[in-house]
């Protein structure tokens, strides 16, 4: 068990932490940025497995089952999209297409 | 072997969680830097999978098939949409996900509360008053999990819905924001009673107003603050995922929760402020339809083979992609009509507004996709000087971003964003479907301008013509 004031240092550490890393971003990254975030809080899949790892009535298994598959959508989805966006930011290669070497 | 290992399993499903938090600190971190942002994506998953596999080596853990099933339909799913999406469809997929992520924490908060009800109802058999079997400050963040977790879920899929197209209208009648106020202050109230009286007809209707409320709420919304509310729900589902994870001692969920909710709230402002909106007047606020004066004057059109003319012809051409140019997968077919101008030794830019296309960054993510170099792209601050020696400043979707009415009309709803100083240019090219208002829905003075003339048609085509006259040159 968490004591009460444990966790409240470490929401209030992680809420600092988190504010200063976006304190100063690029516009480019905003949307990347969301989201890396939106796959960073799928961690709710390792909660809605325990919960549903837990469940003993039907209607907590039905509650668990809806909420491993949301949070495992997050996660993947999340993470697969991310990965699209910052594959953008790849350093240019030369073009094997083109003649010269461009830039 | 077998029972030192038992000994020593608890601790090491303790350190994956703890490994997992630091990756995804340090993952968050690097991805906020244009150089290490690939990477970043990377160390956050390979914190997620620590995680998960730690996950299942808990003890008491049971419905493993059922967990199995739902872990694994949904990833696949999820991967397989992921990997499908137009590039330019991805902002309502993130909306997608993350209303996923909102409604699984609401799901575990309502969980908590039934099986706290049920406890309940065993402890009063033996005696105890309702007031007395309940556990206390858990169950308040399983409440407030719950209720902005659902708010997260209804309202993501909204937002959804509309950049998807399915939800074109707003909706709104009277009153509206003091009816959606009442319903979120009544459901709060009624979730607040619930940490005294916790019983499972409440539950129900405590989820349910939670879920409308997030879907009133976001209704009335236009698409073109979506970027922002949707920013908004992500620090939400952070929120939410955060006070789940203080519901079910969970040390990595808490961290990286609040660390989002912080991170997304942040991000959220930075959002808001590049739009030169506040967030009150997001969520509140109506923009669009009246409001400003009318404008005088008639649109001129151009044909494709005088524009190409006009831009082959021409010394320096700045190019304003917006969002009329994502949704026809024009870009592609831009870079190539760019590659023909440089060859002629016309000297081309694209200048990109903040908040042009759905989200800011969409731009930029788009024409890196369609290979043109970055040092081509400038950002506003940049070019808003040059646009005075430009010759040709080339509109392709984009509208509010480049309505002077933002710097001349006070009773306009733009009045003070931002904007490119297209109306500077020498000669401006508009390509656009129709003759109507924008997504806010506020007439453009640079169309009436008496330098400015109007491509008509699909970005796509519009393009692969002035190419053709390029070509007939």
């Amino acid at each position: 068990m968490i004591d009460g004031f444990i966790a409240l240092y470490i929401f209030a550490l992680a809420a600092i932490l988190g504010f200063e890393i976006i304190r100063k971003v690029p516009v480019v990254l905003h949307t990347p940025l969301m989201s890396g975030s939106n796959f960073i809080h799928g961690i709710v899949l390792v909660g809605a497995m325990i919960a549903l790892g837990h469940a003993d009535t039907t209607l907590e298994k039905v509650f668990g089952f809806i909420a491993v598959f949301l949070g495992a959508g997050n996660a993947a989805g999340g993470y697969v999209v991310t990965e699209r966006m910052l594959e953008m930011f790849k350093p240019r290669v030369k073009k094997e297409d083109k003649d010269g070497e461009g830039s | 072997m077998m029972e030192t290992l038992n000994e020593y399993l608890p601790f090491l499903i303790k350190s994956s969680y703890f490994l997992a938090a630091i990756l995804f600190i340090t993952g968050l971190r690097r991805m906020s830097a244009p150089g290490t942002a690939r990477g970043g994506i990377v160390w956050a998953g390979v914190g997620m999978l620590v995680a998960t596999v730690a996950t299942f080596l808990l003890p008491d853990m049971h419905n493993m098939v059922l967990i199995l099933a739902a872990l694994v339909s949904s990833t696949v799913l999820a991967w397989v949409s992921g990997k499908k999406v137009a590039m330019t469809d991805m902002p309502q997929m993130v909306a997608l996900y993350n209303g996923m992520g909102g409604g699984s924490a609401a799901f575990i908060g309502a969980m908590a509360l039934f099986n706290a009800v049920d406890h309940i109802d065993a402890c009063s058999m033996a005696g105890g008053s309702s007031h007395d079997c309940l556990s206390g400050v858990p169950m308040v963040f399983a409440i407030v999990g719950v209720y902005i977790g659902a708010i997260s879920l209804s309202g993501s899929l909204v937002a959804f819905g509309k950049l998807q197209g399915w939800i074109d209208k707003r909706f709104t009648f009277p009153g509206q924001h003091y009816f959606n106020g009442l319903i979120g202050i009544g459901t709060l109230a009624l979730g607040l009673y619930l940490t005294q009286d916790l019983n499972a007809q409440y539950i129900w209707i405590f989820f349910g107003l939670s879920l409308l409320l997030g879907l009133l709420m976001t209704l009335p919304i236009g698409g073109a603050d979506m970027p922002v509310v949707i920013s908004l729900y992500n620090a939400f589902t952070g929120l939410a995922v955060s006070f789940e994870g203080f519901v079910l001692q969970n040390e990595a969920m808490i961290i990286a929760g609040m660390l989002v909710g912080a991170a997304g709230t942040m991000l959220t402002q930075h959002m808001a402020k590049a739009m030169n909106r506040s967030l009150g007047s997001v969520l509140f606020g109506s923009m669009g339809g009246s409001g400003g004066a009318a404008i005088e004057g008639e649109m001129k059109e151009i044909q494709a083979q005088d524009a190409a003319i006009q831009m082959a012809y021409a010394d320096r051409v700045v190019i304003i992609p917006g969002y009329g140019m994502a949704v026809a997968q024009a870009q592609h077919k831009l870079w190539e009509l760019t590659e023909m101008l440089m060859e002629r030794g016309v000297d081309v830019k694209f200048a990109i507004h903040p908040v042009a296309g759905r989200m800011p960054g969409h731009m930029n993510v788009l024409l890196a996709e369609a290979g043109v170099p970055y040092d081509l792209i400038e950002d506003m601050e940049d070019i808003n000087g040059q646009f005075s020696q430009t010759d040709v400043a080339l509109v392709i979707g984009a509208n509010d971003v480049v309505n002077p009415v933002a710097k001349t009309d006070p009773e306009s709803p733009i009045y003070g964003m931002p904007i490119l100083n297209v109306d500077e240019a020498k000669n401006s090219i508009v390509i656009k479907r129709g003759k109507g208002t924008g997504f806010a829905g506020i007439q453009n003075a640079l169309f009436f301008a008496e330098n400015n003339k109007m491509l008509y048609g699909d970005a796509q085509d519009a393009i692969a013509k002035l190419i053709q006259g390029l070509k007939a040159l």
